[in-house]
Protein backbone atom coordinates (compact mmCIF):
# COMPACT_ATOMS: atom_id res chain seq x y z
CA UNK A 1 0.00 0.00 0.00
CA UNK A 2 3.20 2.23 0.66
CA UNK A 3 4.64 1.80 -2.54
CA UNK A 4 1.25 2.20 -4.48
CA UNK A 5 0.28 5.71 -2.41
CA UNK A 6 4.26 6.96 -3.66
CA UNK A 7 3.39 5.76 -7.01
CA UNK A 8 0.20 7.72 -6.89
CA UNK A 9 1.33 10.70 -6.31
CA UNK A 10 4.22 10.35 -8.91
CA UNK A 11 1.28 9.80 -11.40
CA UNK A 12 -0.30 12.42 -9.81
CA UNK A 13 1.90 14.58 -11.23
CA UNK A 14 2.85 12.93 -14.18
CA UNK A 15 -0.64 14.21 -15.16
CA UNK A 16 -0.29 17.88 -14.01
CA UNK A 17 3.12 17.86 -16.15
CA UNK A 18 1.56 16.50 -19.27
CA UNK A 19 -1.50 18.65 -18.84
CA UNK A 20 0.55 22.14 -18.64
CA UNK A 21 2.92 20.61 -21.61
CA UNK A 22 0.42 19.73 -24.10
CA UNK A 23 -3.16 20.72 -23.79
CA UNK A 24 -3.67 24.41 -25.00
CA UNK A 25 -6.68 25.11 -23.81
CA UNK A 26 -6.98 27.16 -20.06
CA UNK A 27 -9.95 25.30 -19.23
CA UNK A 28 -9.24 21.72 -19.62
CA UNK A 29 -6.02 22.14 -18.66
CA UNK A 30 -7.10 23.62 -14.93
CA UNK A 31 -8.99 20.55 -15.24
CA UNK A 32 -6.31 18.27 -15.38
CA UNK A 33 -4.49 19.76 -13.74
CA UNK A 34 -6.86 19.35 -10.64
CA UNK A 35 -7.60 16.17 -11.54
CA UNK A 36 -3.74 15.31 -11.12
CA UNK A 37 -3.88 17.06 -7.57
CA UNK A 38 -7.02 14.65 -7.08
CA UNK A 39 -4.51 11.05 -7.76
CA UNK A 40 -1.63 13.12 -5.59
CA UNK A 41 -4.54 13.52 -2.78
CA UNK A 42 -5.52 9.59 -3.24
CA UNK A 43 -1.36 8.60 -2.77
CA UNK A 44 -1.06 11.09 0.06
CA UNK A 45 -4.25 9.03 1.68
CA UNK A 46 -2.78 5.66 0.83
CA UNK A 47 0.82 6.56 2.47
CA UNK A 48 -0.95 8.00 5.21
CA UNK A 49 -2.99 4.78 5.74
CA UNK A 50 -0.18 2.65 5.45
CA UNK A 51 1.50 4.25 8.26
CA UNK A 52 -1.19 4.06 10.60
CA UNK A 53 -0.03 0.47 11.15
CA UNK A 54 1.02 0.31 14.55
CA UNK A 55 4.68 0.75 14.71
CA UNK A 56 4.91 -0.84 18.14
CA UNK A 57 7.22 0.40 20.52
CA UNK A 58 10.02 0.26 18.29
CA UNK A 59 13.79 0.68 19.37
CA UNK B 1 21.82 25.05 -22.02
CA UNK B 2 19.70 28.00 -21.38
CA UNK B 3 20.57 31.76 -20.84
CA UNK B 4 18.61 34.27 -19.28
CA UNK B 5 19.58 38.08 -18.64
CA UNK B 6 19.32 39.16 -15.37
CA UNK B 7 19.58 42.99 -14.05
CA UNK B 8 22.31 44.03 -11.62
CA UNK B 9 21.31 44.97 -8.20
CA UNK B 10 21.41 48.96 -7.35
CA UNK B 11 23.77 49.34 -4.85
CA UNK B 12 21.12 50.03 -2.35
CA UNK B 13 19.96 46.83 -3.23
CA UNK B 14 23.42 44.90 -2.56
CA UNK B 15 23.57 46.52 0.60
CA UNK B 16 20.19 45.56 1.92
CA UNK B 17 20.25 42.34 0.68
CA UNK B 18 23.11 41.57 2.84
CA UNK B 19 22.21 43.46 5.94
CA UNK B 20 19.08 40.86 5.01
CA UNK B 21 21.23 37.53 4.09
CA UNK B 22 22.73 38.65 7.53
CA UNK B 23 19.82 38.16 9.67
CA UNK B 24 19.13 34.73 8.32
CA UNK B 25 20.67 32.33 11.01
CA UNK B 26 18.22 34.20 13.99
CA UNK B 27 15.49 31.99 12.13
CA UNK B 28 17.63 28.46 12.56
CA UNK B 29 18.44 29.88 15.89
CA UNK B 30 14.92 30.54 16.71
CA UNK B 31 13.91 27.12 14.83
CA UNK B 32 16.76 25.00 16.94
CA UNK B 33 14.86 26.82 20.37
CA UNK B 34 11.61 25.82 19.62
CA UNK B 35 12.60 22.35 18.74
CA UNK B 36 14.41 21.97 21.91
CA UNK B 37 11.92 23.37 24.00
CA UNK B 38 9.18 21.76 22.58
CA UNK B 39 11.34 18.07 23.05
CA UNK B 40 12.37 16.74 26.61
CA UNK B 41 14.94 17.73 28.83
CA UNK B 42 16.86 14.60 28.30
CA UNK B 43 17.60 15.12 24.79
CA UNK B 44 17.75 19.08 24.95
CA UNK B 45 21.81 18.91 24.71
CA UNK B 46 21.56 16.76 21.36
CA UNK B 47 19.13 19.05 19.89
CA UNK B 48 20.79 21.66 20.06
CA UNK B 49 24.19 20.30 19.07
CA UNK B 50 22.10 18.29 16.01
CA UNK B 51 21.23 22.16 14.76
CA UNK B 52 24.86 23.21 14.61
CA UNK B 53 25.99 20.16 12.84
CA UNK B 54 22.63 20.52 10.44
CA UNK B 55 23.74 24.06 9.46
CA UNK B 56 27.38 22.84 9.33
CA UNK B 57 26.48 19.89 7.05
CA UNK B 58 23.88 21.82 5.06
CA UNK B 59 26.46 24.76 3.82
CA UNK B 60 29.41 22.26 3.14
CA UNK B 61 27.18 20.27 1.12
CA UNK B 62 25.74 23.61 -0.54
CA UNK B 63 29.40 24.97 -0.92
CA UNK B 64 30.56 21.21 -2.71
CA UNK B 65 27.41 20.73 -4.92
CA UNK B 66 23.88 22.32 -3.87
CA UNK B 67 24.53 25.03 -5.72
CA UNK B 68 25.90 23.16 -8.69
CA UNK B 69 22.09 21.69 -8.93
CA UNK B 70 20.96 24.69 -7.99
CA UNK B 71 22.44 27.66 -10.64
CA UNK B 72 20.48 31.18 -10.68
CA UNK B 73 18.64 32.65 -13.19
CA UNK B 74 20.42 33.67 -16.59
CA UNK B 75 23.56 31.06 -15.53
CA UNK B 76 24.17 28.19 -17.62
CA UNK B 77 21.38 24.99 -17.24
CA UNK B 78 19.77 21.98 -18.61
CA UNK B 79 16.98 22.32 -20.74
CA UNK B 80 15.38 19.72 -22.65
CA UNK B 81 12.31 20.79 -25.27
CA UNK B 82 8.77 19.79 -24.85
CA UNK B 83 6.65 21.01 -27.94
CA UNK B 84 8.33 23.02 -29.16
CA UNK B 85 8.95 25.37 -25.05
CA UNK B 86 12.09 24.62 -23.10
CA UNK B 87 12.00 23.29 -20.16
CA UNK B 88 14.79 24.15 -17.61
CA UNK B 89 15.54 21.15 -15.43
CA UNK B 90 18.76 21.39 -13.39
CA UNK B 91 21.70 23.63 -13.47
CA UNK B 92 24.97 22.98 -14.52
CA UNK B 93 27.22 25.32 -12.31
CA UNK B 94 30.82 24.06 -11.61
CA UNK B 95 31.67 22.23 -8.35
CA UNK B 96 32.35 24.11 -5.16
CA UNK B 97 31.36 27.14 -6.69
CA UNK B 98 34.29 27.28 -8.79
CA UNK B 99 34.09 30.12 -11.26
CA UNK B 100 32.00 32.08 -9.38
CA UNK B 101 33.18 35.44 -7.90
CA UNK B 102 31.70 36.23 -4.79
CA UNK B 103 32.13 39.73 -5.24
CA UNK B 104 28.59 40.90 -4.58
CA UNK B 105 26.56 39.95 -7.78
CA UNK B 106 22.95 39.16 -7.54
CA UNK B 107 24.43 35.11 -8.16
CA UNK B 108 27.05 35.75 -5.39
CA UNK B 109 24.12 37.13 -3.13
CA UNK B 110 21.89 34.09 -3.83
CA UNK B 111 24.89 31.87 -3.14
CA UNK B 112 25.41 33.48 0.66
CA UNK B 113 21.45 33.60 1.55
CA UNK B 114 20.71 29.62 0.30
CA UNK B 115 23.82 28.21 2.24
CA UNK B 116 22.28 29.54 5.45
CA UNK B 117 18.80 29.21 4.43
CA UNK B 118 19.46 25.49 3.05
CA UNK B 119 19.99 24.97 6.59
CA UNK B 120 17.27 26.43 7.71
CA UNK B 121 15.26 23.88 5.75
CA UNK B 122 16.72 20.98 6.92
CA UNK B 123 16.76 21.66 10.45
CA UNK B 124 12.98 21.45 10.11
CA UNK B 125 13.07 17.86 10.46
CA UNK B 126 14.35 17.38 13.51
CA UNK B 127 11.32 18.91 14.87
CA UNK B 128 9.74 15.84 13.55
CA UNK B 129 12.45 13.02 14.78
CA UNK B 130 12.91 14.87 18.34
CA UNK B 131 13.74 12.22 21.10
CA UNK B 132 14.23 9.34 18.72
CA UNK B 133 16.23 10.68 16.07
CA UNK B 134 20.02 9.53 15.84
CA UNK B 135 22.89 12.26 15.25
CA UNK B 136 24.77 10.54 12.40
CA UNK B 137 21.47 9.63 10.30
CA UNK B 138 20.92 13.52 11.04
CA UNK B 139 23.87 14.85 9.80
CA UNK B 140 23.21 11.93 6.89
CA UNK B 141 19.96 12.67 5.96
CA UNK B 142 21.30 16.25 6.01
CA UNK B 143 23.39 15.87 3.09
CA UNK B 144 21.09 14.42 0.85
CA UNK B 145 18.78 17.46 1.66
CA UNK B 146 21.01 20.19 1.00
CA UNK B 147 22.82 18.34 -1.55
CA UNK B 148 20.01 17.25 -3.90
CA UNK B 149 16.52 17.42 -3.17
CA UNK B 150 16.48 20.89 -2.32
CA UNK B 151 18.77 22.37 -4.57
CA UNK B 152 16.71 20.43 -7.60
CA UNK B 153 13.30 22.76 -5.83
CA UNK B 154 14.87 25.59 -5.71
CA UNK B 155 16.03 25.45 -8.99
CA UNK B 156 12.89 25.15 -10.20
CA UNK B 157 11.82 28.04 -8.24
CA UNK B 158 14.58 30.34 -7.90
CA UNK B 159 17.21 29.16 -10.47
CA UNK B 160 15.32 30.14 -13.53
CA UNK B 161 13.68 26.66 -13.90
CA UNK B 162 10.38 25.39 -15.11
CA UNK B 163 8.37 26.13 -12.44
CA UNK B 164 9.24 30.16 -12.73
CA UNK B 165 8.80 29.88 -16.63
CA UNK B 166 5.20 28.84 -15.88
CA UNK B 167 4.48 32.02 -17.03
CA UNK B 168 6.38 33.16 -20.36
CA UNK B 169 6.10 29.61 -21.70
CA UNK B 170 2.80 29.01 -21.05
CA UNK B 171 0.96 31.99 -19.65
CA UNK B 172 0.13 31.25 -16.31
CA UNK B 173 0.27 34.48 -14.49
CA UNK B 174 3.87 35.15 -13.83
CA UNK B 175 4.54 31.27 -13.59
CA UNK B 176 5.18 29.44 -9.92
CA UNK B 177 6.27 32.48 -7.27
CA UNK B 178 7.61 32.19 -4.11
CA UNK B 179 9.75 35.58 -2.39
CA UNK B 180 10.67 34.17 0.78
CA UNK B 181 10.84 30.31 0.16
CA UNK B 182 7.27 29.39 1.19
CA UNK B 183 7.50 26.16 -1.10
CA UNK B 184 11.28 25.84 -1.28
CA UNK B 185 12.44 25.87 2.16
CA UNK B 186 9.50 25.69 4.48
CA UNK B 187 7.35 23.26 2.58
CA UNK B 188 10.49 21.15 1.17
CA UNK B 189 11.94 20.92 4.83
CA UNK B 190 7.85 20.44 6.39
CA UNK B 191 7.74 17.18 3.85
CA UNK B 192 10.99 15.90 4.91
CA UNK B 193 9.72 16.30 8.83
CA UNK B 194 6.74 14.04 7.65
CA UNK B 195 9.24 11.37 5.81
CA UNK B 196 10.98 11.29 9.18
CA UNK B 197 8.07 11.16 11.40
CA UNK B 198 6.82 8.37 9.19
CA UNK B 199 10.93 6.59 8.98
CA UNK B 200 11.48 6.74 12.99
CA UNK B 201 8.36 6.18 13.55
CA UNK B 202 6.95 7.13 17.12
CA UNK B 203 8.18 7.96 20.38
CA UNK B 204 8.36 4.80 23.14
CA UNK B 205 4.91 5.71 24.87
CA UNK B 206 3.51 8.23 22.42
CA UNK B 207 0.69 5.85 21.58
CA UNK B 208 -1.02 3.04 23.66
CA UNK B 209 -1.72 -0.06 22.62
CA UNK B 210 -5.18 1.03 21.48
CA UNK B 211 -4.02 3.67 19.52
CA UNK B 212 -4.66 6.76 21.74
CA UNK B 213 -2.02 9.61 21.81
CA UNK B 214 -0.05 10.20 25.49
CA UNK B 215 0.50 14.14 25.63
CA UNK B 216 4.76 14.43 26.16
CA UNK B 217 4.72 17.88 27.01
CA UNK B 218 7.90 20.14 25.91
CA UNK B 219 9.95 20.55 28.41
CA UNK B 220 11.00 24.54 28.22
CA UNK B 221 8.27 27.18 27.51
CA UNK B 222 10.69 29.91 27.24
CA UNK B 223 13.14 28.58 24.94
CA UNK B 224 10.38 27.94 22.68
CA UNK B 225 8.88 31.54 22.94
CA UNK B 226 12.46 33.06 22.86
CA UNK B 227 12.89 31.21 19.94
CA UNK B 228 9.68 32.68 18.22
CA UNK B 229 10.95 35.89 19.24
CA UNK B 230 14.23 35.14 17.31
CA UNK B 231 12.33 33.67 14.39
CA UNK B 232 10.69 36.93 13.31
CA UNK B 233 13.88 39.11 13.27
CA UNK B 234 15.51 36.27 11.05
CA UNK B 235 12.28 36.56 8.74
CA UNK B 236 12.15 39.38 8.25
CA UNK B 237 15.67 39.38 6.70
CA UNK B 238 15.08 35.95 4.86
CA UNK B 239 11.37 37.44 3.18
CA UNK B 240 13.21 40.95 2.00
CA UNK B 241 16.79 39.01 0.74
CA UNK B 242 14.80 36.58 -1.04
CA UNK B 243 12.11 38.93 -2.52
CA UNK B 244 14.87 41.22 -3.69
CA UNK B 245 17.25 38.34 -5.05
CA UNK B 246 14.47 35.89 -6.60
CA UNK B 247 11.80 38.07 -6.93
CA UNK B 248 13.28 41.08 -8.51
CA UNK B 249 11.48 43.67 -6.19
CA UNK B 250 12.57 47.42 -5.57
CA UNK B 251 14.61 47.14 -2.12
CA UNK B 252 11.41 50.02 -0.81
CA UNK B 253 9.45 46.82 -0.75
CA UNK B 254 11.49 45.84 2.36
CA UNK B 255 9.12 48.06 4.22
CA UNK B 256 5.60 46.30 2.55
CA UNK B 257 7.95 43.08 3.31
CA UNK B 258 8.22 43.63 6.74
CA UNK B 259 4.57 44.87 7.73
CA UNK B 260 3.34 42.11 6.00
CA UNK B 261 5.63 39.54 7.70
CA UNK B 262 4.59 40.62 11.48
CA UNK B 263 1.26 41.08 10.59
CA UNK B 264 0.70 37.20 9.49
CA UNK B 265 2.82 36.36 12.13
CA UNK B 266 0.51 38.37 14.89
CA UNK B 267 -2.63 37.68 13.95
CA UNK B 268 -1.66 33.93 13.58
CA UNK B 269 -0.44 34.04 17.07
CA UNK B 270 -3.41 35.58 18.43
CA UNK B 271 -5.66 32.76 16.46
CA UNK B 272 -3.88 30.12 17.84
CA UNK B 273 -4.08 31.73 21.53
CA UNK B 274 -7.70 31.98 21.12
CA UNK B 275 -8.48 28.59 19.64
CA UNK B 276 -6.81 26.89 22.54
CA UNK B 277 -8.62 29.35 24.94
CA UNK B 278 -11.99 28.46 23.69
CA UNK B 279 -11.08 24.91 23.96
CA UNK B 280 -8.73 24.01 26.45
CA UNK B 281 -9.96 27.18 29.05
CA UNK B 282 -6.30 28.00 28.58
CA UNK B 283 -3.97 29.45 26.01
CA UNK B 284 -1.59 26.65 25.00
CA UNK B 285 1.92 28.28 24.92
CA UNK B 286 3.71 25.62 22.50
CA UNK B 287 0.36 25.73 20.48
CA UNK B 288 0.70 29.69 20.18
CA UNK B 289 4.10 29.61 19.17
CA UNK B 290 3.52 26.92 16.74
CA UNK B 291 0.68 29.74 15.94
CA UNK B 292 3.24 32.15 15.25
CA UNK B 293 5.86 30.49 13.15
CA UNK B 294 3.15 29.45 11.00
CA UNK B 295 2.20 33.08 10.59
CA UNK B 296 5.94 33.72 9.41
CA UNK B 297 5.76 30.73 7.36
CA UNK B 298 2.82 31.44 5.72
CA UNK B 299 3.51 35.05 5.04
CA UNK B 300 7.01 34.00 3.35
CA UNK B 301 5.86 32.94 -0.57
CA UNK B 302 3.07 36.31 -1.13
CA UNK B 303 5.01 38.96 1.04
CA UNK B 304 5.82 41.58 -1.80
CA UNK B 305 2.68 41.21 -3.34
CA UNK B 306 -0.07 40.74 -1.11
CA UNK B 307 -1.89 44.34 0.79
CA UNK B 308 -1.81 44.40 4.36
CA UNK B 309 -5.20 43.07 4.68
CA UNK B 310 -4.39 39.86 2.81
CA UNK B 311 -1.44 39.55 5.27
CA UNK B 312 -3.90 39.50 8.32
CA UNK B 313 -5.91 36.64 6.22
CA UNK B 314 -3.23 34.49 4.95
CA UNK B 315 -1.98 34.45 8.59
CA UNK B 316 -5.51 34.10 10.43
CA UNK B 317 -6.14 31.21 8.31
CA UNK B 318 -2.63 29.80 8.93
CA UNK B 319 -3.05 30.24 12.62
CA UNK B 320 -6.38 28.75 12.75
CA UNK B 321 -5.61 25.40 10.61
CA UNK B 322 -2.24 24.77 11.85
CA UNK B 323 -3.83 25.12 15.20
CA UNK B 324 -6.06 21.65 13.86
CA UNK B 325 -3.70 20.36 11.46
CA UNK B 326 -1.27 19.47 14.26
CA UNK B 327 -4.30 17.69 16.11
CA UNK B 328 -5.02 15.83 13.26
CA UNK B 329 -1.67 14.41 13.15
CA UNK B 330 -1.19 13.43 16.29
CA UNK B 331 -4.60 11.71 16.85
CA UNK B 332 -5.96 10.45 13.72
CA UNK B 333 -2.93 10.11 11.68
CA UNK B 334 -0.98 8.51 14.51
CA UNK B 335 2.19 10.66 13.27
CA UNK B 336 4.38 11.49 16.62
CA UNK B 337 5.81 15.10 15.61
CA UNK B 338 7.21 16.85 19.00
CA UNK B 339 7.88 20.08 17.25
CA UNK B 340 5.02 20.26 15.26
CA UNK B 341 6.89 21.08 12.05
CA UNK B 342 4.63 18.98 9.44
CA UNK B 343 1.84 21.34 10.27
CA UNK B 344 3.37 24.69 10.77
CA UNK B 345 6.20 24.24 7.88
CA UNK B 346 4.45 22.23 4.96
CA UNK B 347 0.77 22.68 5.58
CA UNK B 348 0.98 26.74 6.54
CA UNK B 349 4.04 26.78 3.64
CA UNK B 350 1.59 25.23 1.16
CA UNK B 351 -0.92 27.42 2.10
CA UNK B 352 1.01 30.25 1.79
CA UNK B 353 1.86 29.37 -1.83
CA UNK B 354 -1.83 29.03 -2.58
CA UNK B 355 -3.03 32.15 -1.03
CA UNK B 356 -0.80 33.86 -3.55
CA UNK B 357 -2.44 33.01 -6.20
CA UNK B 358 -5.75 34.55 -4.83
CA UNK B 359 -4.35 36.94 -2.91
CA UNK B 360 -1.67 38.71 -4.90
CA UNK B 361 -2.61 42.46 -5.68
CA UNK B 362 -1.74 42.03 -9.37
CA UNK B 363 -3.45 40.95 -12.10
CA UNK B 364 -1.88 37.70 -14.21
CA UNK B 365 -4.41 35.43 -15.33
CA UNK B 366 -3.70 31.65 -14.45
CA UNK B 367 -1.61 32.70 -11.37
CA UNK B 368 -3.38 30.55 -9.26
CA UNK B 369 -2.73 27.76 -11.78
CA UNK B 370 0.86 27.89 -11.54
CA UNK B 371 0.48 28.05 -8.00
CA UNK B 372 -1.42 24.58 -7.88
CA UNK B 373 1.20 23.06 -10.39
CA UNK B 374 3.82 24.18 -7.70
CA UNK B 375 2.34 22.66 -4.41
CA UNK B 376 1.71 19.65 -6.94
CA UNK B 377 5.19 19.39 -7.63
CA UNK B 378 5.56 19.38 -3.94
CA UNK B 379 3.74 16.47 -3.42
CA UNK B 380 4.00 14.61 -6.05
CA UNK B 381 7.49 14.86 -6.40
CA UNK B 382 9.43 16.25 -3.54
CA UNK B 383 7.93 14.22 -1.09
CA UNK B 384 8.27 10.46 -2.93
CA UNK B 385 12.26 11.90 -3.49
CA UNK B 386 12.98 12.52 -0.13
CA UNK B 387 10.91 10.07 1.23
CA UNK B 388 12.56 6.94 -1.05
CA UNK B 389 15.88 9.04 -0.01
CA UNK B 390 15.45 8.74 3.21
CA UNK B 391 13.95 5.38 3.51
CA UNK B 392 17.30 4.31 1.49
CA UNK B 393 19.28 6.29 3.76
CA UNK B 394 17.44 4.15 7.08
CA UNK B 395 18.71 0.54 5.05
CA UNK B 396 22.23 1.41 5.51
CA UNK B 397 22.48 3.66 8.47
CA UNK B 398 19.61 3.16 11.10
CA UNK B 399 17.88 7.12 11.52
CA UNK B 400 16.04 5.51 15.28
CA UNK B 401 18.12 5.14 18.09
CA UNK B 402 17.46 1.87 19.93
CA UNK B 403 15.89 1.34 23.03
CA UNK B 404 18.50 2.51 25.74
CA UNK B 405 18.74 5.76 23.46
CA UNK B 406 15.29 6.77 23.92
CA UNK B 407 15.46 5.75 27.48
CA UNK B 408 18.24 7.19 28.57
CA UNK B 409 17.75 10.05 26.20
CA UNK B 410 19.74 11.38 23.79
CA UNK B 411 21.89 13.59 25.69
CA UNK B 412 23.56 10.91 27.78
CA UNK B 413 22.90 7.85 24.56
CA UNK B 414 24.85 10.02 22.08
CA UNK B 415 26.87 12.91 23.82
CA UNK B 416 27.56 11.18 27.22
CA UNK B 417 26.60 14.02 29.33
CA UNK B 418 23.13 16.13 30.09
CA UNK B 419 22.04 19.83 29.17
CA UNK B 420 21.00 20.06 33.00
CA UNK B 421 23.82 18.10 35.14
CA UNK B 422 22.15 19.86 38.16
CA UNK B 423 18.54 18.51 37.55
CA UNK B 424 18.95 14.29 37.73
CA UNK B 425 15.27 13.58 37.74
CA UNK B 426 15.72 11.76 34.74
CA UNK B 427 12.08 9.55 35.46
CA UNK B 428 9.89 7.15 32.78
CA UNK B 429 7.12 9.25 33.92
CA UNK B 430 5.37 9.04 30.23
CA UNK B 431 6.81 5.79 29.57
CA UNK B 432 3.73 3.03 30.38
CA UNK B 433 5.54 0.37 33.04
Amino acid sequence: MKLAGFLLLLAGWGIVLCAVAWLPSAGVRSGFVLAGLGVEVLGLVLAVRSHLVPHGERG
Amino acid sequence: MNSQFVPALSETGTALSIACIFLVPLCGAGLALINTGLGRSRSAAHSMLASLCVIAVAALMYFACGFAWQGFAGRPAHVITVSGKAWNWIAVEPFFLRGLQLDGSPASLAVCLQMLSVGLAAMIPLGSGSDRWRLPAICASTALLAGFTYPLYAHWVWGGGWLAQLGPHYGLGRGFLDAGGGSSIQAVGGLTALAIAWIVGPRRGKYSPDGMPTAIPGHNAVLVLLGCALALVGWLGLNSAGAILFAGVAPTAAVLIGVNTVLSASVAALAALMITRMRFGKPDASLVANGWVSGLVASSAACPWITPAAALFIGLVAGVVVTFSIELFEVHLKVDDPGGAISVHAVAGIWGVLALGVCAHFQAPGQWLAQLVGVATLLGFVLPLTYGLNWLLDRFLAQRAPFDGESLGMDVYELGATAYPEFVTHTEDFIPR
